[in-house]
């Protein structure tokens, strides 16, 4: 089976958020693999292992994110692909990097696509339906369970706000991976050093017979901000019982939320 | 400049969802002046088609098919497509629901557009349609405008004010045939998991469980002062990761970004990534028996103590307050 993995490298859930210049500041923050792209790829060698093929894991990154291919590799992808338009595209948005993935992976015969169901920096959960649409190939979004039958029948349980659809369908097809779906492996020893041997491809736009206008961002970004910080409140005082009469009578009079 | 807008109606459990009518409020905003358009899709959904003219949509648009009893993006989207290339709008707007997160990426594809996902507020400011929209799961906001094509936004539920109902607005609710056909993904059952009543991203009041509460057992309590209060519950990292409740529940970086009116932390230690979840919230509410937690720092009232004392306590005095009002 020929499956590709759409990977996002962003900052750890643990970073606090500063600005500077206007910008989101990364000087110095510590950078993962989005964690929903990490059930992905779990999946994604799971469903390798038992039905057999290849594992590539493909982003739209900077350099930078060569580091977290690597990991992929460790945790047990068998090729990564970085396709690197920074220099190239000044303005990306979702419509940007869905457009270049789908070019990356239209001669490609993926049989099975699996992401995230959303980053946990930008949060759009819009490229991997985008990519579908644009390969012309069914998608299940937020999935928590994935069987993939011998015949290429496909039966997946979809996270629908805490409800569950028993979604059939078939390949090729791609999937978004919402939390439960798995359990993401730690990269072995073993597993880093061959990683470090395994193929990462670097493209460009060029390599992809892009030109900036074909991926130009729809949307654009005006302002960053931060939200206001939220003061340390009261800290109620006495016995228990009267401190939540006491709570009672705030939320109702002073904050009038009940 | 006034424009056509379309929004996306929501039918749950034989209502309509409350995003529908804040997507007509958004929508308002984007039409400046224009046509607010509502759009209700299923099998058996014209019931619901006044509600929206009351909510302030201008026109209403019924496409019903049996193919689109259940949501799927095929289905839904040729039923989409149809209307838009009918009604050639030159906004769109859907509730940051799971069904409008699902549909929308592929239909902005359709229209070759970009598309501003999960929308907090929309306002008209120097001759742009800008909106304003959480990153970083609320760590730090970001404003954005559409710069080519169609402005196609999602709203998350609970934020954009809806108009006030009124019974004395008038529209017309035309039908629209569709063949809804060739749906490459069936839904074969839907399994309900969640309590009836409210979704935890367009709750009021949310009650929520940490470590603290120490088992499955003991998000009873919880529940009891979330119905009190017409509320959700909600949970920690800590408390789905131990196997106290299901993710579904979970709220933080991972899990769910809420936005209630009141949000009450059990028994929870306040992890930045469980705080990037919740603390927009506008009234937080701490309950904890380690005075040196977290949450206390965000928290608008705090109760040291044992949440199994104080919360139990708390559902009485609503109770209470709920008799004499």
């Amino acid at each position: 089976m020929n499956i590709f993995v759409l990977m996002k490298r962003t900052f750890d859930t643990e970073e606090k958020i500063s600005i500077v210049n206007g910008k989101i500041n990364e000087e110095g923050a510590e950078f993962i693999i989005n964690p929903y792209d990490e059930y992905a790829i779990e999946e994604a060698i799971q469903v390798r292992d038992k039905h057999g093929g290849e594992v590539t894991v493909v982003t739209v990154g900077s350099e930078e994110a060569e580091k977290e291919l690597r990991t992929a590799l460790a945790m047990g992808c068998d090729k990564a692909v970085l396709i690197n338009i920074d220099d190239d595209v000044e303005e990306q948005d979702q419509y940007t990097t869905a457009k270049v993935l789908a070019e990356y992976l239209k001669d490609k015969n993926p049989d099975l696509i699996l992401a995230g169901n959303v980053a946990i920096d930008g949060g759009s959960g819009q490229v991997g339906p985008r990519v579908a649409e644009l390969l012309g190939i069914p998608y299940v979004t937020t999935i928590t369970k994935l069987d993939i039958a011998d015949g290429g029948k496909v039966t997946v349980v979809r996270d629908v706000e805490g409800d569950e659809e028993i979604i059939e369908t078939s390949l090729p097809l791609l999937v978004t991976a919402q939390q439960g779906l798995n359990e993401p492996r730690y990269p072995s020893l073993p597993g880093i050093m061959k990683a470090k041997k395994k193929p990462l491809d670097e493209l460009e736009l060029d390599d992809l017979d892009l030109d900036e206008e074909d991926v130009e961002a729809k949307t654009k970004t005006i302002e960053v901000f931060l939200p206001p910080k939220r003061e340390a409140g009261k800290i109620l005082q006495g016995e228990i019982a009267d401190q939540v009469k006491e709570l009672v009578q705030l939320l109702r009079s002073e904050a009038k939320v009940v | 400049m006034a424009r056509k807008v379309l929004t996306l109606a929501e039918v749950r459990d034989g209502s309509l969802r409350n995003v529908s009518f804040e997507a007509i409020a958004a929508a308002k905003t984007i039409a400046e002046g224009g046509e607010v358009v509502s759009v209700l899709v299923g099998d058996q959904v014209q019931a619901h088609a006044n509600e929206l003219i009351y909510r302030g949509a201008d026109r209403v648009v019924v496409i019903e098919h049996p193919n689109l009893k259940f949501y799927t993006s095929d289905g839904y989207s040729q039923a989409l497509k149809a209307v838009i290339d009918k009604e050639q709008p030159e906004g769109i707007v859907f509730g940051h629901t799971a069904l409008g997160k699902d549909l929308s990426p592929k239909l902005a594809i359709k229209l070759d557009a970009g598309l501003v996902s999960d929308v907090i507020a929309v306002e008209e400011a120097g001759g742009n349609i800008v909106f304003t929209r959480p990153i970083y799961s609320g760590k730090a906001f970001e404003k954005k405008i559409v710069t080519d094509g169609i402005i196609f936004a999602t709203v998350r539920p609970n934020n954009i004010a809806p108009l006030e109902r009124d019974e004395s607005r008038t529209g017309s609710v035309e039908a629209l045939a569709v063949e809804i056909k060739d749906l490459r993904a069936i839904v074969k059952e839907v399994v309900r998991k969640t309590a009836e009543g409210v979704d935890l991203t367009e709750a009021k009041v949310i009650v929520a469980g940490g470590r603290g509460v120490k088992s499955a057992e003991g998000f009873k309590p919880l529940k009891e002062l979330a119905e009190v209060l017409g509320g959700a519950v909600g949970a920690s990292r800590g408390a789905c990761d131990a196997g106290y409740c299901d993710y579904s529940l979970q709220i933080g970086q991972t899990g769910k970004v809420v936005t209630p009116d009141l949000y009450i932390a059990c028994g929870i230690s306040g992890a930045i990534q469980h705080l990037a979840g919740m603390s927009n919230s506008k009234v937080i509410v701490a309950i904890n028996k380690d005075p040196e937690a977290n949450i206390f720092k965000v928290a608008d009232y705090g109760i040291v103590g044992d949440l199994f004392e104080v919360v139990p306590l708390l559902t009485e005095e609503f109770k209470k307050l709920k008799v004499h009002s």
